[in-house]
């Protein structure tokens, strides 16, 4: 029992628990998970469904944050990637050529990959400190996705575009499958190859690191370039789920919950040692939460109050030095105990 | 100075005990310490030094025993109780904030005030005399990190001055500084001491111990072996009750030096006017098959500069490199890497040790990264080669899965040792390897040295101890601001004689 609290997603894990189990309470039904021509649906499955984004973007805010960086670029990424996809689908004579949609896809992976590997320049190669070398694309990126989008906000009707988000595959939503999919890729390059001892390496002593031959360089610049594509996906999720190119509204903020979930999920800002099974915790927790302020109907001026108070007793909860605090207290306590008792007894000494 | 055992103690620790997972680090070890007395604790690595100086300062709490600080049972749950209680600690590595002023990190936490603001002109007034009083007069509005550390290191026990302390803890505080500095300290050590205050020494410098010290208590293995009076403990005594072993392991390794080197062949490493403008001149090194070269010369002197650029760690803006006789370049470690050269840094902790990682993962580190991210080592091969490299260097404990920052320096060094054999490398360069570690720890390493060397491994050595130097390597190369001054057979030279070459020998005169 010691040995599973002392896991680092224990406590992440219960913070989780606890809020489906509140959900629950308050309303039994959350929990159903009901079969409709062999598709799945409910609270939950919505949940798995809307935290794509999110679970994409805070996967690659991980690997980011492992090599002591952080990535603010993320949602102008996003905005950017759903802006060349859709301008794409709108210019082509047919929207619901599957050719073109993956046509739009490859450019906008692509134009997102461009813009990681510019973070990654930044930051590895010239050496400017992360959090301004994607403050530039963080500022820049949504001019450039209203460049991109002439002003407007883009809206396409395509079939095979609008299947992203809200289709459905093998009975599951198919941006779960994506996010899944993204989970194990990551996952299997970080824990399977040495690249994820070798980022946290990096993350806790960089000159330890390149002075025993591990390329630092090569590390730091991969993890923006993957944390880039990752927004970029997450951006065309995003723009078929609205089935329109917001330069504007797309992962408005998503840099700050990416963060929230990473820390969350017991990844230290301070770089080094990360978990993905964590940042996984740690973004569902954030989106059962945003269901959970729809669902006890908050009005939505409140909401962000709210957010935020749950936030802070999750981030206790998982709280090392509070956990430290109610063993000594608890041990005190013991031992007063027992000092009352032996004088009562009348020990003397 | 003789101590008056009749002065009640300001520190009175008994039956301290303390409990890491898997590990007794201390058991039940009775410490005192008067006021008016410099107490030198002594032990090995691991022997729990480090431990009973945490238990003491509140860093660790501890599981079982009592605190008495003038007479009071205490308990301490973090360093501010500790500090309160009147207790201060100057590190080995300073732990001030290098990038404020002198006169701010000496007065943090007990400005002046004037009103809402701090009287920054009183501050820094107060600063000076406290760090006058220590006979210390530099600029306290000077950054601190633009000072030498042994400056730092007495602004770190002014600011325990302005912390009234009662007791004062020196852990290693005199590892990086030269002998001069070391004077300076302890010019202070003794002021303080006679103004009453109690000092804990920790230092594996015997002569300093033996220099500063009135009393002594020797740990091992988290145990207590006694506490003695300095002149009731001659040399050879204390190092036997540290290692408890009575043969002196470091003379048995005696005749290292004196192995004939074959120099007809290629040399595995050549370097010809090596340097970098400002940091080192042109410098010719040439490293045979199984030679232990060593590198002598004060701290400042370049030997480091030197290795640095051999490696590649700084890249050489001039001069040729050639490994086996092939010309190559080594403009980043891994060049040295591919051509099998490694580089152990002198400094360990910012250098050397992945703190957060296993000792297994610190050691697998090398090789993985030479085989690239995409080739891991399967498990059992990791696992057979942590296995071979912590016995063959005795890496205590014995734990692979233990995080590598909570080794002790001597084992920290040996996991280094082990990163770097493990790559199987023709050549390691081994800067002070043994700095800041006991002498089991460093006889462990001398052997290896002398032993991997004897089956064809070639070592260039660097330490400030020259008898460590003279002891292991066959040819000496002297530096002496930032340019070689020579090279000596070291069968020709003895320990005085490579001082006063160090010392006096002018350039043109160089062999």
């Amino acid at each position: 029992m010691k040995a599973i609290a002392r896991h680092r997603i224990f406590w992440p894990s219960v913070a989780l628990l606890a809020l489906i189990a509140i959900n629950t309470i308050a309303r039994p039904r959350f929990i159903l998970i009901t079969v409709r021509d062999g598709e799945l649906y409910g609270a939950l499955i919505d949940i798995l469904r809307n935290s794509a984004p999110l679970m994409l973007v805070a996967l690659g805010m991980t690997i980011v944050i492992a090599t002591r960086g952080i990535d603010l670029s993320v949602g102008a990424i996003m905005a950017v990637s759903g802006a060349v996809a859709l301008t794409i689908i709108d210019a082509a004579p047919d929207s619901h050529d599957l050719g073109t949609v993956l046509v739009a896809l490859v450019t906008a992976l692509a134009v997102a990959l461009v813009l990681g590997v510019w973070n990654g320049f930044l930051v590895a190669v010239v050496g400017i400190q992360p959090i301004i070398a994607t403050l530039v694309l963080m500022l820049a990126g949504r001019g450039v996705a209203l460049l991109i989008t002439g002003g407007f906000i883009t809206t396409v009707n395509s079939d095979p575009y609008k299947f992203i988000a809200t289709g459905y595959l093998l009975g599951l939503p198919f941006a779960f499958l994506i996010s899944v999919a993204a989970i194990a890729v990551i996952a299997l390059i970080e824990r399977r190859t040495a690249l994820g001892v070798l980022t946290e390496a990096v993350g806790i002593n960089p000159e330890a690191s390149r002075l025993a031959g591990v390329r630092a360089r090569g590390i730091v610049f991969g993890a923006y370039v993957a944390s880039g594509l990752l927004a970029g996906i997450a951006g065309i999720i995003y723009s078929s789920n609205i089935r329109a190119a917001d330069a504007n509204a797309a992962g408005l903020f998503i840099e700050l919950y990416a963060i929230l979930a990473v820390v969350l999920g017991g990844t230290s800002l301070m770089g080094g040692k990360f978990t993905i099974a964590g940042t996984v915790i740690g973004v569902l927790t954030i989106q059962t939460l945003e269901s959970t302020i729809l669902f006890l109907g908050v009005p939505s001026a409140q909401s962000p109050v709210f957010f935020a108070v749950v936030v802070i007793v999750v981030v206790l909860v998982q709280s090392p030095r509070l956990h430290r605090w109610a063993r000594q207290t608890s041990r005190a306590a013991r031992a007063r105990r027992d000092a009352d008792t032996g004088a009562r007894t009348g020990v003397a000494s | 100075m003789s101590v008056d055992n009749a002065v009640p103690p300001v520190v009175r620790m008994t039956g301290i005990t303390i409990t890491f997972p898997g590990v007794l680090a201390l058991d039940g070890v009775d410490f005192t310490l008067r006021p008016g007395e410099v107490h030198s604790l002594m032990g090995e690595n691991g022997a729990g030094k480090s431990t009973l100086i945490k238990a003491l300062t509140g860093v660790y709490q501890i599981d079982a025993g009592e605190i008495e600080v003038a007479g009071e049972p205490r308990r301490f749950s973090g360093t501010a109780d500790a500090q309160d209680a009147g207790i201060s600690t100057v590190y080995q590595e300073v732990n001030l904030c290098g990038n404020l002023s002198v006169g701010e990190n000496v007065m943090l936490g007990h400005e002046p005030r004037r009103g809402a603001g701090v009287d920054w002109k009183e501050a820094h007034r107060l600063a000076q005399e406290h760090l006058e009083s220590l006979g210390l007069s530099i600029d306290t509005r000077s950054t601190l990190s633009s000072h030498s550390i042994a400056i730092q290191q007495l602004v770190s026990i002014g600011r325990a001055m302005v912390l009234d302390a009662k007791v004062l803890i020196l852990d290693e505080p005199t590892s990086s500084l030269d002998r001069s500095e070391v004077e300076r300290l302890f010019a202070v050590v003794r002021n303080l001491r006679d103004k009453g205050v109690a000092i804990l020494f920790v230092s594996h410098f015997l002569d300093q111990v033996y220099e500063i010290s009135d009393r002594i208590t020797v740990l091992r293995n988290g145990r207590l072996v006694g506490e003695y009076a300095v002149d009731e403990l001659p040399r050879g005594q204390l190092v036997a009750k540290m290692i408890g072993r009575e043969l002196d392991e470091l003379t048995a390794l005696g005749s290292v030096a004196d192995r004939p080197v074959d120099r007809t062949g290629t040399p595995v490493l050549r370097a010809q006017g090596i340097g970098r403008r400002g940091t080192l001149e042109p410098v010719d090194l040439e490293v045979y098959d199984g030679e232990v070269v060593g590198i002598a010369g004060l701290l400042g002197s370049g030997r480091t500069e030197l290795v640095r650029l051999l490696y590649g760690a700084d890249r050489a803006e001039e001069g040729q490199i050639e490994v086996d006789g092939r010309p190559t370049r080594h403009s980043s470690p891994r060049h040295a890497i591919e051509n099998r050269i490694s580089f152990s840094s002198e400094n360990r902790r910012a250098e050397g040790i992945v703190a957060d990682l296993t000792v297994a993962e610190n050691i697998i580190l090398g090789i993985q990264a030479r085989r690239g991210a995409l080739r891991r080592i399967p498990k059992s091969e990791a696992d057979a080669i942590v296995e071979e490299y912590m016995t063959a260097l005795g890496v205590r404990p014995a734990d692979p899965n233990m995080l590598a920052g909570n080794l002790s320096g001597g084992n920290q060094q040996k996991v280094l040792l082990g990163r770097w054999l493990a790559t199987l490398p023709e050549l390691i360069v081994l800067d002070e390897p043994t700095r800041g570690i006991d002498v089991g720890a460093k006889a462990d390493i001398q052997r290896k040295i002398a032993e991997l060397s004897a089956q064809g491994l070639s070592v260039i050595f660097i330490s400030s101890e020259l008898e460590e130097v003279l002891r292991l390597a066959q040819r000496v190369v002297v530096m002496r601001d930032r340019r070689k001054i020579g090279e000596l057979d070291s069968s020709d030279v003895d320990l005085d004689g490579l001082i006063e070459y160090i010392a006096n020998t002018p350039e043109e005169s160089a062999a």
